[in-house]
């Protein structure tokens, strides 16, 4: 038979009922105390240390590193969340192969670097277990802040604002915190509730109040923030996805990746999560091998990643399409989507160009993950009109929009990579920028 | 294939590698199966005399530290000489001696300070067939609160007395084993040559407390709330017993006393260092009790393929070579200028040297050159001190070498002729022969 005739397939449950919390468990386990031991000793305490260097949050790893080696591991957790409050998210998601551990003396000595994600992890696992808290807060400025979007830049930047003495309100716009972290990572990378857990230690601090079910341009807006707070940060994320133009791209089982990932890691038991038997993932970044990966796990038996560039020029690094490969992930370069095929109203197949010769491939679902996408929509209506810059909100070096009191950070800037690490960087700096100016 | 074979006082055995008296060679299990291992001759566990032994304790008896990756670098111990019966010691001694005849046997002993017990108990070692004693004057605790062991070794006058007495008892070779914890090694050493002793071997343990427990507030190893200065060996001794060991190679009036070198001792090479000082054989323990019996083959194979690659056919063809190298400080000739130099393609740009050299020497090492992460020795400050050498994780990546021409940190020429201390004219005791003449 014809792999174009097979009948559609998705359904739920594929695997053994055992199978999924092994297919879903942590990418890296975390290291035991003498792992890390080993591992720490590794460090050669460099001076102007390059990974310090090439963390976008510059947390001083190799004092880190050595706290852990001499039996602090409390103190080490203390370095990492003075640079960076989501320490413990950065150490599971950070592409460090792409960052602290590429540049890492180590890798250029014997092409092994210091295995700093796991180190920062067994830190930041440690200080949370023991629901160790670092910061105080300063006495009240009395000054009010608010920060659109509980995602790793709204709450960096709420968390060092309130360190500062300021109150601080946060409006979500989904039921939970985290953002990405809560709705977009992939499960493997973060399981056991962990978002929500680092949400629960980062707020501790007090003087954070969340408000949930509040989107920016429906149930608030930004005049009235503007109007009603002493600084506004703005850091709701992308909330659209790029479209796919072509023919059938609506059709019942062509997906959007993002909102597929999102109530994948909302549900309460992922194999009730339905999948297709044949999955093609369109795109190239971390969220297309996310999808690519996890649709593996629930049990599809064919997933192929088409990317439409070069292997060289696909965002996932190559240490994201190596674990797609061992999960069994197949990707496919210089795809060019042309049209689904579509019958009875869904999905079949979808057809690319590739270097003018046409492939098709045979397939119950498409996932589209070619990229997110600013909607400005939102701050208009709001008396005033945030200055763009590539489709995004401008932003100075410290993170000031065009708009008076208005700050604003993380993807919905146009500026740095969109890594939870950078978020975190440019709220963190917006805060230290809106204490500046409420102090003056 | 290089001859390993030695022999010491008329003592043979097929290698230097002799494991010294301590745990390791307390019964004849652990010594045969040591001499199985390879282990060319024992100094048998310490021997008390006749009647109830003594009593070890029972809790931790070593202390620790560790390098990088919990590597044992030096141990400690509060053990005491055998807690065996003498009758069971000197039967497990003669039968393995019988066993093992082209093994080395000696015995190790400590018996109160006086002549009868001494002259007692060499006549029972004399029995097993042993191939000599060591007089065990270096037990730094326990035993020398009760006169014995350092107590003994710390008094020149006792080593000489009780060297006399062994000589005068015994047709074995006696070897004067030595404590560290003296101020000049080369005063005890002397005495035992006084007394007649056939060799010195060294450096017993030093007196050590490895760590405090910061719980208890108890040092280390701790027995119920309380501890006790212990016995320092293993890697990190190493360069004390070097010392200790050219202080008595080079010094006229002991020049020329058998030595066996005790301390550190952990590879090949570590053995080769002694023996370059003078040493007929090694002793060996906390390598042993690191990694067990076996290390010996790398120890024989190692020192094997060294002389083999230097066309020494012999121990004896390099014994003491390094001795008339070891001089004092006013003879380093002054006129020997170095610098340092990295090897930029071995350097992985850790940044070690410079920061070593900015905070705590002498700034002469960059760490941006044209914006870049450079490390580059800045010649016109480099004084030759070899810190960046010493702190650089990378062997080899960075040499010190000799220059010659005009030294660009002092601008003056160098003089290619030996110059030292004695002539030089900062020396005030140069000034003062010069006002003199």
């Amino acid at each position: 038979m014809n792999a174009d005739q097979q009948a559609r397939d998705v359904k739920a449950g594929r695997l053994d009922p055992d199978a999924y919390s092994d297919l879903f468990s942590d990418l890296h386990p975390p290291l035991d105390g003498h792992e890390a031991h080993v591992e720490a000793d590794r460090c050669y305490f460099c001076y102007d240390a390059p990974c310090m260097e090439a963390c976008p949050t510059s947390i001083d790893i190799p004092m880190f590193i050595r706290e852990i080696s001499t039996g602090n591991p409390l103190g080490a957790a203390k370095t990492i969340f003075e640079q960076n409050i989501f320490g413990g998210m950065c150490a599971r998601v950070c592409p460090t192969e792409t960052l602290c551990e590429e540049v890492c003396v180590r890798e250029t000595a014997e092409g092994k670097p210091v295995k700093i994600g796991l180190l920062q992890r067994f830190a930041t696992d440690a200080a949370m277990a023991a629901e160790k808290q670092f910061f105080t807060r300063a006495p009240s400025t009395g000054k009010r802040v608010a920060v659109v979007g509980a995602g790793p830049a709204g709450l960096a930047c709420a968390h060092r604002l309130a360190v500062k003495g300021h109150d601080v309100d946060v409006y979500e716009a989904h039921p939970k915190a985290g953002g990405l972290n809560e709705y977009g990572i992939a499960s493997y990378k973060t399981p056991d509730g962990f978002a929500q857990a680092e949400v629960d230690y980062i707020t501790a601090i007090g003087g954070i109040t969340m408000h949930y079910e509040k989107a920016l341009g429906a149930e608030i807006s930004l005049s009235q923030l503007s109007a009603d707070y002493d600084a506004v940060f703005l850091g709701m994320g992308l909330a659209g996805v790029n479209a796919l133009s072509i023919d059938g791209a609506d059709a019942d089982g062509s997906l959007d990746a993002v909102s597929w990932i999102g109530d994948l890691r909302q549900a309460s038991d992922v194999s009730t999560v339905p999948v297709g038997r044949r999955v093609v993932v369109i795109g190239g970044g971390m969220t297309a091998v996310d999808a690519a990966v996890q649709a593996r796990a629930l049990g599809a038996d064919e997933v192929t990643i088409c990317y439409r560039g070069p292997k060289e020029r696909m965002k996932a690094s190559e240490y994201e399409q190596e674990i797609a490969k061992v999960r069994g992930v197949s990707i496919r370069y210089g795809m060019t989507p042309k049209s689904m095929i579509v019958e009875g109203g869904t999905v079949a197949g979808i057809t690319f160009d590739r270097g003018g010769e046409t492939v098709t491939i045979a397939c119950d679902e498409v996932m589209k993950a070619i990229g997110q996408a600013f909607v400005p929509d939102s701050l208009n209506g709001s008396g005033e009109t945030i200055a763009l810059d590539g489709g995004r909100i401008a932003v100075d070096e410290e993170g000031r929009t065009s708009m008076a009191k208005v700050w604003a950070g993380g993807d919905c800037v146009n500026a740095g990579d969109d890594l939870t690490v950078t978020a975190v960087s440019q709220g963190r700096d917006a805060a230290e920028s809106i204490h500046s100016a409420l102090s003056a | 294939m290089a001859d390993l074979s030695t022999n010491f006082l008329g003592i043979k055995s097929p290698n230097p590698f002799w494991l010294a008296s301590a745990p390791p060679t307390d019964k004849q299990y652990n010594v045969e199966r040591a001499f199985e291992a390879g282990w060319g001759g024992v100094v048998w566990k310490t021997l008390g005399e006749a009647g109830p032994p003594v009593v070890n304790v029972n809790g931790p008896r070593y202390g620790a530290i560790w390098g990088a990756d919990r590597r044992l670098l030096g141990l400690n111990n509060i053990e005491l000489i055998t807690d065996r019966d003498l009758e069971i010691n000197l039967e497990e001694i003669k039968a393995t001696k019988k066993n093992w005849p082209d093994r080395a046997v000696v015995v190790s002993l400590m018996v109160p300070c006086e002549e009868e017990p001494w002259k007692k108990i060499l006549g029972r070692v004399a029995e097993t067939g042993a191939d000599g004693v060591e007089l065990n004057f270096g037990c730094p605790h326990g035993m020398s609160e009760r006169g014995m062991g350092a107590a003994v070794g710390q008094v020149p006058e006792y080593i000489q007395m009780v060297a006399e007495w062994c000589k005068q008892h015994t047709d074995m070779p006696v070897i004067v084993k030595l404590t560290p914890n003296i101020t000049d090694i080369r005063r005890p050493a002397e005495a035992a040559m006084r007394g007649g002793a056939d060799a010195v071997s060294l450096i017993n343990t030093i007196n050590s407390i490895t760590a405090v427990d910061l719980d208890s507030f108890a040092p280390e190893p701790t027995i119920d709330g309380k501890g006790s200065h212990g016995g320092y060996c293993g890697p990190a001794v190493k360069p004390i017993a070097l010392s200790m060991v050219s202080e008595i190679a080079r010094n006229p009036e002991t020049h020329g006393l058998p030595i066996s070198g005790i301390g550190g001792v952990t590879t090949w090479r570590d053995a080769a260092e002694f023996i370059a000082l003078g040493c007929g054989t090694v002793q060996v323990c906390t390598a042993a009790m690191t990694y067990g019996f076996k290390v010996v083959q790398e120890m024989i194979a190692g020192l094997e393929n060294y002389m083999d690659e230097k066309g020494f056919e012999t121990i004896e063809d390099f014994r003491g070579k390094a001795v008339p190298n070891v001089t004092d400080w006013q003879y380093l000739n002054l006129n020997y200028v170095t610098k340092a130099k990295i090897d930029q393609e071995a350097c992985i740009k850790c940044g070690r040297c410079h920061i070593a050299c900015e905070d705590t020497s002498h700034q002469a090492i960059t760490n941006m050159v044209d914006g870049k992460r450079h490390f580059e020795v800045i010649e016109e400050e480099c004084v030759g001190c070899n810190l960046c050498v010493n702190v650089c994780p990378v062997e080899g990546c960075i040499s010190m070498e000799p220059i010659s021409g005009v030294d660009p940190r002092t601008k003056k020429p160098v003089d290619p002729d030996y110059a030292n201390w004695t002539t030089h004219p900062n020396n005030p005791a140069v000034w003062a022969k010069e006002a003199a003449e």
